[in-house]
C-alpha cells in the first residue's frame, strides 16, 4: 500500500519539477546584466566604505587638532596647499636631486628591485639546501638565527667600508635584510614535503635537478611565498632608512633633506607614498604567490 | 617454479637509539610471472615495510630482493608503486601525473607524441580519460586512486606493488575499483603484489595469499592457494565452495591462530 501511494506523489511530482526546471533554466537568462553589476557594485562598496568613512573621521580629527594656532604638525588643508606642485608634476628633474617625487620613488623602487631579487634566489638556493641537508642545517641554521636579528641599519657603516660607494650599500642592506625569512621559510617548506612525493620521485627516479625543480619548488612554493612577502615588506623599511644615511636621490633622503628644509608638509606626503607603495608591493608577492601557486593546495 | 621476483632471507630491523625493533624475521617468497599474489596481516605486523623494501623505498637489514635474477636495492620505474593514499601531485593536472613517469622511462625510446598517447592510452585503461585536465582536488577519492593505477600502468612495471590501494576508499567504491583492477590484470598479465589487510579482496583478488604473523619479527606464517577460475564474478563466488573455504583459512589464520594483540 504505501508503495502504492509513493508511486502516485512521484508522478505527481514528476510534471511539475520539470516544469519549474525549465523555469529556473530560462530565468537567469534574462537579467544577468544589471543584477550582476548592483551586486559587484554592492560587494566593492561594502569594502571600500568603511575606510574611507575612517579616512575621513580621522582627516576631520587632524584638521581639528593641528589648525589651532602654535601646532608643530601642519593640519591636512596645509599640507596639501604646501605640496601641489610635488603632486601634480612628479616628473620634474632640475637637476642634481632636485627632482620629483616620481624620480625619487623610482631610484628607492630600483635598489628594492637589485636587493630583493638578489636576496630572493641567495635565499631560495640558501633555504633548499638547509631544507634538504640535515648537516647544512646543523651548521648554518645557528648563524641564521643570530644574523637575523641585526638591524638593517647596523649593516650600514661596514658595507660603506666594503663596497665604498652608496648604492652598493643600500642594495647590500636591502638583500641582508629581506634574504632572512626568504631562507628560514624556504627551509621549513622543503623539511615539510611530504614523504610520499618523495616516494613518488623515488619511483619514478627523478634525478636531482628534476626533483628540485618538480617536487620541491612547487611543493614547497607556499611557504617559499610566505617568506617572500615578509621580505618585500623588510626590505621597503629598510631603504627608507637607509636612503637617510646614504643621501643622493631616493624616498629616505627626500624625507631627510625635507626635515632639514623644515619642509613638514612634504615628509607627510612622502610617508603617505611610502605606505601605498609598500602596500601595492606586498600585494604584488601575495597576488604572485596565489598565482602560481593555486594548484599546491593539499587535495 | 620459475622465480620472476624473489625474496631471499629478508630481515629488517629498525634501530632507534639503543633500541632495535626486529620487524620482519627471514621473509621468503617466490613469485611467478603473471601472478597476482596478495601479503595479508593484522596492522603494524611489517607489511608494508616489506613492500616499501622490495620497491627500494626501504633497504632490507639482511637478505635481498632479486627481480629476474637481479638484485634491486633502489626505487625504479620496474617496481611501480600505487600508494595507499593515491600521492598524486596536487599541482600537476591529472594528465601531467601521469605524463611525469612515462617522460622519464620512455624518454630514449619514445618520441613525445608518442608518450603522450601512452599517457592517454593508459587513462583509457582505468576509464580517467575525461578528467585529464582537472587537477587532483578536483577528482573523487575513487578516481584519483585510479589515476595513480595508471600512473604506475604506465611505467611498464615488471611488478606493480599496490600498497592498500582500496583502504580509503568507501565500500561501493572498492569494489568497483577491485573489478577494474581484476580486469586489467586479465588483460595486461601483470605481475602484481598486494597489500592488504581485506580478507574478502584477497581471495577475490588473489593467486595466492601470504598470510604474515603479529610483529615484531614477523614471519609469513602461511600460503594459500586460491584454487579459482579466471575470470572471477563478485556474486558468484559469493556462494562458490571453494572461495568460502579459502576465505575461512584466512579468517582462521588471522582471528584463531595469530589474533592481533593490543599493543598494550
Amino acid at each position: 500500500m504505501n508503495m502504492s501511494v509513493k508511486k502516485i506523489d512521484a508522478e505527481g511530482v514528476a510534471p511539475s519539477a520539470g516544469a519549474a526546471a525549465a523555469v529556473v533554466a530560462m530565468t537567469p537568462k534574462r537579467p544577468p546584466r544589471s543584477e550582476t553589476y548592483a551586486r559587484m557594485a554592492k560587494e566593492a562598496a561594502v569594502r571600500v566604505i568603511p575606510p574611507l568613512v575612517v579616512l575621513a573621521l580621522l582627516t576631520l580629527v587632524w584638521e581639528l587638532i593641528c589648525r589651532r594656532a602654535g601646532s608643530t604638525l601642519p593640519p591636512p588643508s596645509r599640507v596639501f596647499k604646501d605640496t601641489k606642485e610635488l603632486i601634480l608634476d612628479p616628473f620634474f628633474d632640475h637637476g642634481g636631486i632636485d627632482k620629483g617625487l616620481f624620480w625619487h620613488l623610482s631610484a628607492s623602487l630600483q635598489r628594492v628591485a637589485y636587493g630583493y631579487s638578489i636576496a630572493a634566489i641567495v635565499g631560495i638556493a640558501l633555504g633548499t639546501l638547509v631544507g634538504q641537508s640535515v648537516w647544512a642545517m646543523r651548521g648554518l641554521d645557528p648563524l641564521f638565527q643570530v644574523l637575523r636579528t641585526i638591524p638593517p641599519l647596523a649593516w650600514l657603516p661596514l658595507s660603506l667600508a666594503a663596497f665604498r660607494d652608496g648604492q652598493p650599500s643600500a642594495i647590500f642592506v636591502i638583500f641582508i635584510t629581506s634574504v632572512w625569512p626568504i631562507i628560514i621559510n624556504t627551509a621549513v617548506g622543503i623539511r615539510n614535503i611530504p614523504q610520499d612525493y618523495r616516494n613518488v620521485a623515488a619511483v619514478v627516479q627523478l634525478n636531482p635537478l628534476e626533483f628540485f625543480g618538480k617536487i620541491m619548488i612547487p611543493a614547497a612554493a607556499p611557504y617559499i611565498f610566505t617568506g617572500l612577502r615578509i621580505g618585500i615588506g623588510l626590505s621597503w623599511l629598510a631603504i627608507v632608512a637607509a636612503e637617510m644615511l646614504i643621501g643622493g636621490v631616493g624616498i629616505g633622503f627626500f624625507i631627510w633633506d625635507a626635515w632639514n628644509s623644515s619642509h613638514i608638509s612634504e615628509i607627510i606626503l612622502a610617508l603617505f607614498y611610502v605606505g601605498i607603495i609598500g602596500f601595492v608591493l606586498d600585494r604584488l608577492i601575495a597576488g604572485l604567490g596565489k598565482f602560481v601557486t593555486h594548484g599546491t593546495a593539499q587535495s | 617454479m620459475t622465480a620472476y621476483l624473489k625474496l631471499d632471507h629478508i630481515d629488517k630491523i629498525f634501530t632507534r637509539g639503543a633500541a632495535t625493533t626486529e620487524v620482519l624475521k627471514d621473509i621468503n617468497l617466490t613469485i611467478e610471472k603473471g601472478e597476482y599474489v596478495s601479503i595479508i596481516g593484522h596492522s603494524g605486523c611489517g607489511k608494508s615495510t616489506l613492500l616499501n623494501i622490495i620497491a627500494g623505498l626501504t633497504v632490507a637489514s639482511t637478505g635481498g630482493v632479486l627481480l629476474e635474477n637481479r638484485e634491486v636495492n633502489s626505487p625504479g620505474p620496474d617496481r611501480a608503486v600505487v600508494f595507499q593514499n593515491h600521492s598524486l601531485l596536487p599541482w600537476l593536472t591529472v594528465f601531467e601525473n601521469v605524463k611525469l613517469g612515462v617522460d622519464k622511462v620512455f624518454a630514449r625510446t619514445k618520441t613525445r607524441a608518442e608518450r603522450e598517447a601512452w599517457v592517454m592510452h593508459n587513462l583509457n585503461l582505468v576509464q580517467m580519460a575525461h578528467a585529464k585536465d582537472k587537477r587532483p582536488s578536483e577528482i573523487s577519492g575513487g578516481m584519483k586512486q585510479r589515476v595513480g593505477i595508471a600512473r604506475a600502468l604506465a611505467m611498464e612495471p615488471k611488478v606493480l606493488l599496490l600498497d592498500e590501494p582500496f583502504g580509503a576508499l568507501d565500500a561501493l567504491t572498492r569494489a568497483h575499483l577491485q573489478d577494474s583492477v581484476m580486469a586489467l590484470h586479465q588483460k595486461l598479465g601483470n605481475t602484481i603484489l598486494m597489500i592488504t589487510h581485506d580478507v574478502d579482496e584477497a581471495v577475490l583478488l588473489s593467486d595466492r595469499i601470504v598470510m604474515m604473523t603479529n610483529g615484531p619479527s614477523a614471519r609469513i606464517g602461511e600460503v594459500l592457494d586460491v584454487p579459482l577460475a579466471r575470470p572471477r564474478k563478485r556474486l558468484e563466488l559469493a556462494s562458490n565452495a571453494t572461495y568460502l573455504k579459502c576465505r575461512q583459512r584466512v579468517l582462521e589464520f588471522l582471528y584463531e591462530r595469530h589474533r592481533f594483540v593490543e599493543a598494550a
